[in-house]
């Protein structure tokens, strides 16, 4: 019997129509856990890393773990690994919902998705029955409209992960959307998705997942559970604001990047708040599966001139078309959110990429000729809103802007432009003000993302301790520490969420009971220290160099000029070198023969 | 006194942690189609409703049992399933005017709420206390309360 693991990976190739159901390779499993870590094995064995992303001989994982399903808090994670179509490094978006779970109940560990369909196709499982059917009817849809389509004709509770116009259209950041509102956000998961003329995938799962030590794992969860809900923000700050709780946190720490990270403070940020949108917008909190945090908002806009209902929005999205974009207009950036998730594509990358497109029209370097007319300064909430819409079905300038801020920039002359790491977009933690998210940016294997090494935490929640936030010493200890704890993490199929409470300990706790296997919190955090270097070899492979570890040219130049942390600039050199160091890295940011012997990598 | 599950899909997050807690408890493993309860989740409008058996007095799956496998013993509140007796004819699942009374092939058992005989692990298992398990003849004043406070503020507004 399986525990944790159900040991069956499904394998389709659209190409030839071939499907087929293959043991897990449980060595690798043992050490790779699930997941994130075990789908970057997988794909990392089976592609060229030099590949174009948008070829059919790209792979697409949809992957749980191993805690995936089961009554551990906070599991409904799971990720899709491919080669990013955005930047072109390792991706693995992460969504939550009840998807990866059901992926699981249906009786797999993972779904490989190989090849390219020559129409549109959606992906129907019901258990061990799989089937490749015509999606020609869906093409064009957007998300929720998708949704309901393919429940219609298979099962009204079916789990739907899907792609909207964004993701047909390649977009470069589209996204993959499962149960409507929730994102696999980040690198273009859903342009790859689109590249293989796979609209959608539905499953219903009947199956069960055992637990190899009821009495240890039943423990593990009240322990769990019970350290989360008590934590002031994984069991209060999180449900009763949601993440959109941080604005007012970073801007009152000045590290709310704004206006393409001009600045790091926005006096009318608390319009975009988390106080905000829970006394305007919020209808009520939603958890996704075996969650006790609820975070989740479901929100309404009434201004008949961006009326709407849907989720959102996070804290990365509000601030994205907020304070990045020079705007405080809540409903415009609430209705911008919808756009986004209704079309499939990042929110992230979509605000960032048109706060660097009225970057440079103020500038100069895009005009209304090169916008169709279209005057975009900073805080054009209404342009702002119409440039979503553009952006998703590559209509106009929106076409342009559909490629990333990177590649606009680049287009127009001006790479300084572009706030990027790696060619993805920063997120909503200016880097100047917070030292070690710099560094986190700077290295981190999908580019510009807060989600894989979270030192805000520490560095401006005090969770589990407070460290100064300007300070540099340090740092790259806290660097790596967080990203191997939260590449074990994301491995189990657990959400990062849940160290608002719980750590290393408790998660090898529930992954050991539940799998029967033995993880030590050492082993676990060795796991998440071989899928950080995993992925940097692969990095490697794709053509990446330790000189793509760098912030822009603004974040290391140009100071902070209003707000709590005016003056300030990033200090990544003084960093980086011990961040190698401690990483058993080379001088050039290669790991050594001997840090991949350690780790079973060679 | 006797007690029954009162659901409040006002509060309902739709994480689906009462699902889980049922089928660990029932059949000592992670599977949802075997959970006694369900949650329907409206994604468009964003609520969800937990659904179980009702324990309804006059109870369909009772009155079709050709067996009285499908029973209530006197006095108890509760509709009981006795697997002995039961045929498997799949009467009470044609009757039960909810759904709540389903077959699972996996087992070859009726399932439905027995509420873990008065100790019901949904209701233990809620991070929100949107299921809750109540004494049935005060079930509804909170309830009841909460829309008298609408009034209350409605008439200090007016006064």
């Amino acid at each position: 019997m399986m525990f944790g693991w159900t040991g069956v990976i499904l394998r389709v190739n659209l190409t030839n129509g071939e499907i087929k159901k293959e043991p897990t390779n449980m060595q690798d499993a043992r050490l790779f856990i699930g997941a994130r870590g075990l789908a970057s094995k997988i794909l990392s064995d089976e592609i060229d890393p030099k590949i174009d992303p948008l070829s059919p001989a790209n792979k697409l994982i949809f992957a749980p773990g191993p805690l995936s399903g089961t009554m551990a808090p906070s599991m409904g994670r799971y990720n899709v690994v491919c080669k990013a179509a955005l930047n072109g490094v390792i991706a693995a978006s992460n969504s939550g919902g009840s998807f990866g779970p059901e992926v699981k109940f249906a009786g797999y560990d993972m779904i490989i998705v190989e090849g390219a369909a020559k129409k549109p196709v959606y992906l129907w499982i019901f258990d061990d029955e799989v089937e490749i059917r015509d999606a020609s009817d869906l093409w064009g849809k957007n998300v929720p409209d998708t949704t309901d389509a393919i429940r219609a004709v298979t099962d009204e509770d079916a789990k739907v992960a899907c792609i909207g116009p964004g993701g047909e259209k390649k977009v470069l950041f589209a996204n993959i959307m499962n149960e409507m509102h929730r994102a696999a956000g980040r690198s273009g998961v859903g342009a790859v998705m689109g590249s293989k003329n796979l609209k959608a995938v539905a499953v219903v799962g009947t199956k069960p997942i055992e637990v190899a030590d009821p009495e240890a794992f039943e423990k593990a969860v009240i322990d769990a559970r019970k350290k989360i809900s008590e934590h002031p923000v994984g069991g209060t700050g999180l449900r009763v604001y949601g993440t959109d709780v941080l604005v007012n946190i970073l801007n009152g720490v000045g590290s709310l990047p704004t206006r393409n990270f001009h600045d790091g403070y926005f006096p009318s940020a608390d319009k975009f708040g988390g106080e905000t949108l829970t006394a305007k917008y919020l209808t009520r909190p939603k958890g996704c599966f075996s969650c006790i945090i609820s975070c989740g908002r479901v929100t309404k806009v009434t201004n008949p001139k961006y009326a709407g209902e849907g989720e959102g929005p996070e804290y990365e999205t509000a601030w994205g078309f907020g304070s990045d974009c020079g705007v405080d207009d809540m409903d415009a950036i609430t209705k911008a959110n919808y756009l986004c998730n209704e079309l499939g594509i990042d929110t992230i990358t979509c605000a960032t990429t048109i706060a660097c497109a009225m970057d440079l029209y103020e500038s100069g370097y895009i005009t209304l000729k090169d916008t169709g007319g279209l005057a975009i300064p900073f805080g054009s909430a209404e342009n702002m809103v119409k440039l979503v819409e553009m952006i998703g079905n590559r209509e106009g300038f929106g076409d342009q802007l559909a490629e990333g801020s990177y590649r606009l920039a680049k287009r127009y002359g001006h790479p300084e432009f572009s706030m990027t790491a790696k060619m993805q977009e920063m997120p909503a933690y200016d880097p100047r003000g917070v030292q070690g998210i710099g560094l986190h940016y700077a290295t981190s294997n999908r580019g510009g993302c807060h989600v894989r090494g979270y030192t805000i935490s520490p560095e401006v929640l005090g969770v589990p301790f407070k460290v100064d936030q300007h300070a540099t010493e340090g740092k790259p200890q806290l660097v790596k520490t967080f990203q191997d704890l939260t590449a074990a993490l994301d491995s189990t199929g657990s959400c990062l969420f849940a160290t608002f409470g719980i750590g290393a300990d408790e998660l090898a706790a529930l992954l050991s009971a539940v799998t029967g296997v033995h993880y030590s919190t050492e082993d676990f955090m060795k796991a998440g220290d071989r899928i950080w270097n995993l992925e940097r070899l692969f990095d490697l492979k794709a053509g990446f160099t330790g000189k793509d570890d760098r912030l822009p040219d603004r974040i290391m130049k140009e100071p902070i000029q209003t707000g709590p942390s005016k003056g300030e600039v990033s200090h990544l050199d003084k960093m980086l070198p011990e961040y190698y160091k401690l990483r058993g890295w080379d001088t050039k940011g290669v790991p050594t023969e001997e840090k991949l012997q350690e780790l079973s990598l060679i | 006194m006797a007690k029954f599950i009162m659901i409040h899909p006002d509060k309902c997050t739709g994480c689906k942690n009462c699902v889980v807690a049922c089928s660990y408890e029932k059949e000592n493993h992670f599977r949802p189609s075997a959970s006694r309860i369900h949650v329907y989740s409206w994604e468009r409008e964003g609520i969800s409703v937990p659904m179980m058996c009702q324990q309804c007095s006059d109870a369909p799956c009772v009155s079709v049992c050709p067996t009285g496998a499908m029973h209530r013993v006197f006095g108890s509140s509760l509709i009981e399933y006795d697997s002995g007796k039961c045929i498997r004819c799949r009467m009470c699942v044609q009757a039960c005017p909810f759904g709540n009374a389903v077959y699972d092939s996996v087992t070859d058992q009726i399932i439905k709420c027995d509420t873990c005989h008065d100790d019901p692990s949904c209701v233990i298992a809620c991070p929100v206390k949107a299921i809750e398990y109540v004494e049935e003849n005060v079930a509804t004043r909170s309830r009841k309360k909460a829309f008298a406070t609408k009034f209350k503020e409605a008439f200090q507004e007016v006064a």
